[in-house]
């Protein structure tokens, strides 16, 4: 190449990057991706049905399934066991002292059931289930929550919406209800008559502790 | 005292605390009645070689750190893939956290992934939906470094009821702050070329629990970074190595980690972290949802339970402070429960959505304090303390408990996780 040539290259190369991402054109990396690699992880599910598969699955079916599959961490009803989640009950207690937040109880929409369980479940073997195992799986939960009848089947075309309490979430609104907290002014000096200690944590003792026989009541990781 | 002048200098940087009147003690170390053998003896560092330079080919702190490290809480979740650890912050300083101590939390255990082996997916409402390598990735123009604090939703969480655990690492320390280095995920959507009806797009990672999130478009378009470095090195594999979503200010689990796909639709997906997880239940029964800021918050680091005071004289207190509104304006500290306040000195970087390193110099006579910080920021927030939050949202939130700390320390020096009227 002469060097005339070569000048021309490296101005031509110049003007690509100066010309290229920092005028928001395209900097024409990656490839087109494949309606088989599309359809392999797109898989969420919207509360509108959006990205529901076809099939069905019944409450029975699902029932089976779930003993099988579930069973031994949520419980033969949902219930949960040991510390592993709740799924089914705890209907009315969301203004109780200790809420139960369940399916049934407190998620807005059927379609984060169906999507959670494809996508998650079972723990340690996601992605497991095939369409009809998880609409089946749905409808049985369904069903431990009082929302359909026994012989209840799910499908795309009888998908439901809104489960009971979605009317009660609404977006995050901190900047209106808490506009207190916006304040250029705060107090400095004598902001309180007196300040009493209301509550201590080494009285509850549930922090780790270094040594497991409780003799050394320092918390975990204290600077010697 | 032999020392009384030091003291009555030193009365002069005193805070005028409650009590202040109290004498003063001698600062350790003041004076020796014999030499001191660490001085006299020849100690054996100083006789023998130590290892060379190949003994660590990646190096590790001295042995003698050994307790700075991160910890769990065993009884908080049901099982080690879902769970959380916490960042030492009571042994740290400065504002950037090592990466090998910044807290962890997974919903589907480490995923381990080859980076040959990871795919970057853009697809939905976008005129091409695309696939990069992480090759592609490290190719593509517009590379930035920026500093950013990462705070989980729930951290202080198991706090809105009342004192439960003991330090600050355990209260409050689901937090680091490091320096990413990545491209703004604007320049991902833009290679796509995002509809004009886009409004929202879903992360989503490639580990067993497949997180997503729903993050809004125009948070996307404005400041998430596709990152593949932190404190510049590769991602470590907890924190989403290769590659991870970087959403500046937002609650931490948006920061899709393993990030595998972005899908650009025209409304929130609804899925199981922004109904089930990650929305706030209020005591009226109805819950926030789409909660992604973080507000305001600081926590006094030393003293803490973890680290108590060990002389009487002068110490220095230190905290950390950040706001995901911006950046860090003022911190004031009280040492009486939140009677009377001081602002605190902020030394070193203070960028926005960042963490802030405050210190006060103070002199301690051996009274008991009721330590709190109560951090500004330049939207005009500040930090509200639990008491003023429990009046808007309960103790049934969970998430989002940006309350102001109290350490109660004792004349022994030791300090303990309180609440205060």
């Amino acid at each position: 190449m002469s060097k005339s040539a070569k000048a021309i290259a490296f101005l031509a190369l110049a003007v690509a990057c100066t010309g290229g991402a920092f005028a928001g054109e395209r900097a024409g990396l990656g490839r087109p991706a494949l309606p088989e690699e599309l359809k392999a992880w797109d898989i969420d599910v919207r509360p509108d049905g959006q990205g529901l598969p076809d099939g069905k699955g019944s409450v029975s079916d699902g029932e089976a399934l779930f003993q099988t599959k579930c069973s031994s961490c949520h419980g033969e009803f949902g219930e949960g066991a040991g510390r592993w989640p709740v799924l089914a009950g705890g209907k009315d207690s969301l203004t109780s002292d200790r809420p139960e937040k369940t399916i049934g109880s407190f998620w807005p929409y059927t379609s984060t059931v169906y999507d959670y369980i494809h996508r998650a479940m079972p723990f340690g073997d996601a992605q497991s289930l095939k369409p009809d195992e998880v609409y089946a799986l749905t409808a049985y939960l369904m069903n431990l929550n009082d929302l359909v009848p026994g012989d209840f089947v799910l499908s795309r075309g009888n998908f439901p919406k809104d489960l009971p309490n979605e009317k009660n979430f609404y977006d995050d609104d901190r900047e209106t209800t808490e506009k207190t907290f916006w304040n250029n002014d705060p107090c400095m000096s004598n902001c309180k008559d007196k300040v009493e200690v209301t509550g201590h944590a080494a009285i509850l003792d549930v922090t780790p502790d270094d040594q497991k026989d409780n003799k050394d009541e320092k918390p975990a990781g204290a600077v010697e | 005292m032999s020392d009384a002048p030091t003291i009555s200098r030193r009365r002069v940087l005193n805070l005028g605390l409650a009590g202040a009147g109290a004498a003063a003690m001698a600062p350790t170390l003041a004076s020796a009645q014999t030499p001191d053998p660490l001085i006299v003896e020849r100690q054996e560092w100083t006789q023998y070689l130590g290892d060379g330079v190949n003994a660590k080919p990646y190096g590790v702190p001295s042995k003698f750190e050994k307790d700075v490290v991160r910890r769990e809480v065993e009884w908080l979740t049901a099982s080690r893939q879902s769970s959380v650890s916490f960042t030492p912050l009571h042994a740290l300083d400065g504002v950037i956290t090592p990466n090998g101590l910044c807290f962890v939390r997974h919903h589907g255990g480490e995923a381990e992934i080859d980076p040959d082996k990871h795919r970057f997916m853009i697809n939905g409402m976008v005129d091409k939906p695309l696939v990069f390598t992480m090759e592609d990735i490290r190719r593509m123009p517009g590379r930035v470094n920026r500093v950013y604090f990462l705070e989980c939703a729930a951290n202080s969480g198991m706090e809105w009821r009342g004192s439960q655990l003991n330090g600050c690492q355990f209260t409050h320390g689901m937090i680091h702050n490091v320096v990413y280095t990545g491209v703004p995920l604007k320049a991902f959507l833009n290679e796509a070329g995002v509809s004009a009806k886009g409004k929202w797009v879903l992360a989503e990672g490639a580990d067993a629990s497949a997180m997503t999130r729903s993050i809004p478009l125009e948070k996307a378009m404005d400041d998430c970074l596709v990152a593949w470095a932190m404190n510049g090195e590769a991602l470590r594999p907890e924190q989403g190595y290769p590659l991870r979503l970087v959403v500046p200010g937002w609650e931490g689990n948006m920061w899709i980690k393993w990030l595998r796909r972005v899908e650009v639709g025209d409304q929130p997906w609804a899925q199981r972290e922004e109904t089930s997880k990650y929305t706030d239940l209020l005591a009226d029964g109805r819950s926030r949802q789409h909660t992604f800021l973080m507000d305001a918050k600081s926590v006094v680091t030393n003293p803490s339970p973890q680290s108590p005071l060990k002389s009487k004289g002068p110490n220095v207190l230190s905290g950390v402070a950040w706001s995901g509104r911006g950046a860090i304006k003022r911190v004031d500290v009280s040492l009486d429960g939140g009677k009377n306040w001081r602002t605190a000195r902020i030394e070193g970087p203070t960028f926005p959505r960042a963490m802030a390193r405050f210190y006060v110099d103070f002199d301690w006579n051996g009274q008991e304090l009721m330590l709190q910080s109560r951090a500004m920021d330049d939207s005009g927030y500040v930090q509200p303390t639990k008491n003023e939050l429990r009046k808007f949202r309960g103790t049934n939130s969970i998430y989002h408990n940006n309350g102001i700390q109290t350490w109660l320390v004792r004349p022994d020096g030791s300090a303990e996780n309180v609440e205060v009227s």
